[in-house]
Formats: structure tokens, sequence, C-alpha cells
């Protein structure tokens, strides 16, 4: 075996690939939060639906993309390889076991709840991405008068089979004095999701679940990198709780809850 | 004090385990835990039956042998102490007491409690020493050492090898031990010309053990009867990765 396969092969290497995988989708939750604040403007999804078409064509953006699913991926299955292992290396359980005595219950239940994240991954990205890519989606065409920015008509164009789709289109014209947008309207889809009670209940769960896997993970991975300078473990151990742990879920959590109670 | 203790009984390692309840009765608060079994064992060998096989040497928490997962916890309900350290006055009298063996494929019963620990001899045999030449004794004091260095080595070397961490951790992980051993020499000037060969060397035979692997729980740190800290974990990690990937340093 090369010294590269050994590497990644051994208990931990595999543990350096969950990290930085990890790590990874951190920083993507700190950006898709940011850019998904969108949602909570009040402009008929204009501005949600011109960033929608910005993140899915802008060309490094769609690398980074392709970075993420691999992540996502290659986090899950790392994940089931070791606790296969870690299940193997106690076959014989104990009958009588204190976890709790010794270690936060977020640390003994990664497994649990990055299960219950991954489901969640499914079900978001089957509604909402593969919809955006491949489905049947309406467009909303936003003319906004260049004098006066407030000044903004919205059109709907619902989705229809016999008639050619509309080509996203966002340009000035400068004669009738307008900026126009046409875009795929993202926004209708997700105001309409979440105006079912068990979705948005889904996400509620989900983002508990990323909560609790938060708070452990996030200084986990920089232990697993030996990254354990005392200057720098407080700042760490803040950011994965009050950040990761708190912050983005709340936001995210906060987006459904807007549109049911809106 | 009168208590009831459900004890793993297992024959050799191929036969197949079970508690068994024994009662042990007029048991002295100011006993060891290893006491108290022993005085069950006086009554079962009168008895002429087999008696409760357990690892136990110094009895003054020195050595390491003793084991026992008492109650869901290794070393039972008290911090930083072994079971022989372990006092009766700890439990309440009529208690239940549930007593198994460190449990991991690593550790393979031997009989009832007693396990065979030979995966972290074999763990130190593949890289934790050093290598000295012979000839003439240097003096002493001859390489200068930070103190807080020559102590947190000495911390790190004050691991007894009990297997606590094993026993405590959810996936039966050895790298709060492997950790110790790696850092005790790594801090040192005398255990530099083997540093990135020993920490390879190490992990590789820790996981041909068969352990399972570190989830950043701290159980071991929380039962560990030498209070060995997860910060040996984190200079293992930095130590490992460093040999593998930033100085590709060959076993």
């Amino acid at each position: 075996m090369s010294n590269f396969a050994q590497t990644f092969s051994s208990s931990l290497g595999k543990k350096l690939i969950m990290s930085l995988t990890g790590l990874f989708l951190c920083t993507f939750l700190v950006v898709h939060l940011i850019g998904n604040l969108q949602l909570f403007k009040d402009d008929g999804g204009q501005a949600f639906n011109a960033y929608s078409y910005f993140m899915t064509h802008f060309p490094p953006i769609k690398i980074i993309s392709y970075l993420l699913y691999a992540s996502i991926i290659i986090h899950a299955v790392y994940a089931l390889v070791l606790t296969i292992g870690n299940k193997k290396a106690r076959p014989v359980a104990y009958a009588s076991y204190k976890g709790e005595a010794n270690s936060p219950w977020t640390s003994r239940n990664m497994g649990i709840l990055g299960t219950i994240l991954l489901v969640f991954i499914v079900v978001h990205m089957s509604n909402f991405w593969a919809q955006y890519h491949w489905g049947e989606l309406p467009y909303a065409k936003y003319e906004v008068s260049l004098t006066d920015p407030q000044d903004v008509k919205v059109t709907p164009i619902p989705f229809n089979a016999s008639v050619a789709e509309p080509a996203h289109a966002d340009y000035v014209d400068s004669q009738a004095g307008k900026k126009v947008l046409i875009a795929k309207d993202l926004y209708k889809i997700v105001n309409e999701s979440f105006q079912q009670w068990w979705y948005v209940a889904l996400y509620v769960i989900a983002m508990a679940a990323m909560s609790f896997h938060l708070i452990h993970g996030f200084r986990s991975a920089f232990q697993t990198l030996g990254w354990d300078n005392n200057k720098f473990v407080p700042l760490i151990r803040f950011l994965g709780v009050w950040v990761f742990g708190v912050l983005i879920p709340l936001g995210f959590a906060a987006m459904p809850l807007y549109f049911f109670f809106k | 004090m009168n208590l009831t203790l459900k004890v793993w009984r297992q024959k050799n390692a191929e036969a197949k385990g079970k508690l068994v309840t024994y009662k042990a009765q007029a048991i002295s608060p100011d006993m060891s835990f290893l006491e108290m079994l022993d005085v069950v064992n006086e009554d079962l060998i009168k008895k002429s039956e087999d008696p409760i096989h357990f690892d136990h040497d110094c009895r003054e928490g020195i050595c390491g042998s003793c084991s026992l997962h008492i109650n869901g916890q290794p070393h039972g309900p008290k911090h930083a102490i072994t079971t022989c350290q372990l006092h009766m006055r700890s439990f309440k009298d009529g208690e239940t007491i549930v007593i198994e063996p460190w449990r991991a494929s690593a550790f393979p019963v031997i009989k009832d409690l007693a396990t065979d620990r030979g995966a972290f001899e074999r763990i130190q045999q593949a890289g934790g020493f050093v290598s000295v030449n012979t000839g003439g004794v240097p003096d002493a004091n001859d390489i200068p050492i930070p103190k807080v260095i020559a102590d947190e080595a000495f911390n790190s070397a004050t691991c007894i090898g009990c297997g606590a961490c094993v026993a405590a951790c959810k996936n039966a992980s050895a790298m709060l031990f492997v950790s110790a051993k790696v850092s005790q020499l790594a801090l040192l000037p005398q255990g530099q010309p083997e540093r990135y060969r020993r920490v390879q060397a190490m992990v590789a035979q820790m996981d041909a053990e068969g352990f399972g692997n570190c989830t950043n729980t701290g159980a071991c740190e929380a039962e560990c009867p030498k209070e060995i800290s997860l910060t040996n974990i984190a200079r293992m990690n930095r130590d490992y990765l460093t040999a593998k990937i930033f100085k590709e340093e060959e076993v």
C-alpha cells in the first residue's frame, strides 16, 4: 500500500477526513445562511431569485458546490466506515454502561444526529435544489423603475408545458426607464413549501439536530487536527457553541417559521 | 454491609459468559473493592466453587493491573482512582453492583473478569522506546529541559496502562493510552531521533490490534485513574499528520 493510501486508511487519517469535510461543511453553512437571509426581504423574491441564479451559474461557485456535494457524501461514508469499525471494536456490549457520567450527550450521539441531518439534506435538496435544476418551475418578471427603486412591478409567469420556457434575463431597458429581471421563481416554491406544518416541523427538528451535532462537531474537528493551542481553544469552543450551535441553527429555523406565520 | 453482586463469569476466551448473582455479606466499609471480592472468593472456595478470577497486583494504584467495569464505569464511580483504591464506603448498604470485564475485541477475556491486555504491550514494542548508546555514564542535567516540558512529559508518563480509557470509550478506542506513550517521549530531547517513526509505528500497531476510533467524547480523560488529558491525543494527531503529510518520514 502506498504511503498515501496507508495514511487515509489509518484511524487518524480517516478522522482527518471527517474533520476537514466537517469544517468545510461548516463554512458552507455560514455562506448559505447569509445568502438565504434575502428570503426575509419583502420584495416578492427579486433579490432571492437573482441570488439563486447567480449561485447556480457562476462557474467558481459551481466548482465549490461540487466540492460541497462530495464533502457531504465523503463525510457520511467515512462516518459509516468508522462507526462499523467502532462497533467491531466492542463486540460484547456492557450490561451496565454509564456514558452520562463521563461524556456529554451530544458527543455520544453524533451518528444519530448525523443521520437525521442526512435525511434532512436529501429531502431539502430534492425539494429545492433538484426542483430548481430539473423541476417544472414558474418564472417571475420584475420591472424596477430606474428613477424610483421602490417602484417594482412583479409579473408571475406560471409554468406551462405547452409553451417554451422563458429565458433568464437581467437587463436595463433605458427607453422604458426600467431594470428588468426574468428569473426562475424559487422564492414561490419556498413560500409554498413552508405553508405545510409538517414540512416546517421537519426543518425545525433538523436544525435542532444540527445544533447538537455542531456543538460537539466543531470543536472536535480542531482536536482531531491537533489544534489545541490554549490561546485558541476558548475561541473555538465559543464559536462552536454560540455561532454554530445557536446562531446559525436559529437563523435557518427562522426561515420556515417566518413563511409559515407570515 | 450486605451487597448483591452481579459478576460476569466466563470459563475461558471461547466460552460464552453470563452475569451470575452473588451475595457479599458482612463487608466492612473500610475494605477496598478487591478485598471485598477476596471475601466473596473465600466463601466460594469454602463451598468448593470456582472463585471469581480478577486481575490485581500492587493494590496501591500504581501497577495498572486491576481493571473491573463497576456499575457502568471503569474502576467504579470515583474519579481518578484504580479499583484497588476504591473503598466499599463509596457504596450503599444493600446496593446491587454489576461487575464486568473491560469490553474490547482487542482485550479478549481470559477468564471471568481478567482480560488479556497484551495489545498494549505490542503497541509499546512497536515504538514506545528510545535508543540509547552504550558507553560512559553521562553527567546528570547534561541536557537542559525546561521545567514545564519536563512536567508535561511526566504527566503523560504517569499512564499505568490499565486500559480504563479503552473500557470507558464508547468506541473502545485506545488513543488516550497510545497518545500518552507517544507524548512522554516526543516531549523530551531524548525522544526526538525516533519521534516521527514512533508515532507512525505505534498508531499502525493500535489499528492492527482492532481498537476503535476516537470521537473526542472525553470519556477516557474523565475515567483515567492518572488523569491523562486529551491534549495528548491532539499532540499525537499533530505528530502523526506531520509525519505522514508534511515530513514524509518513513517508518
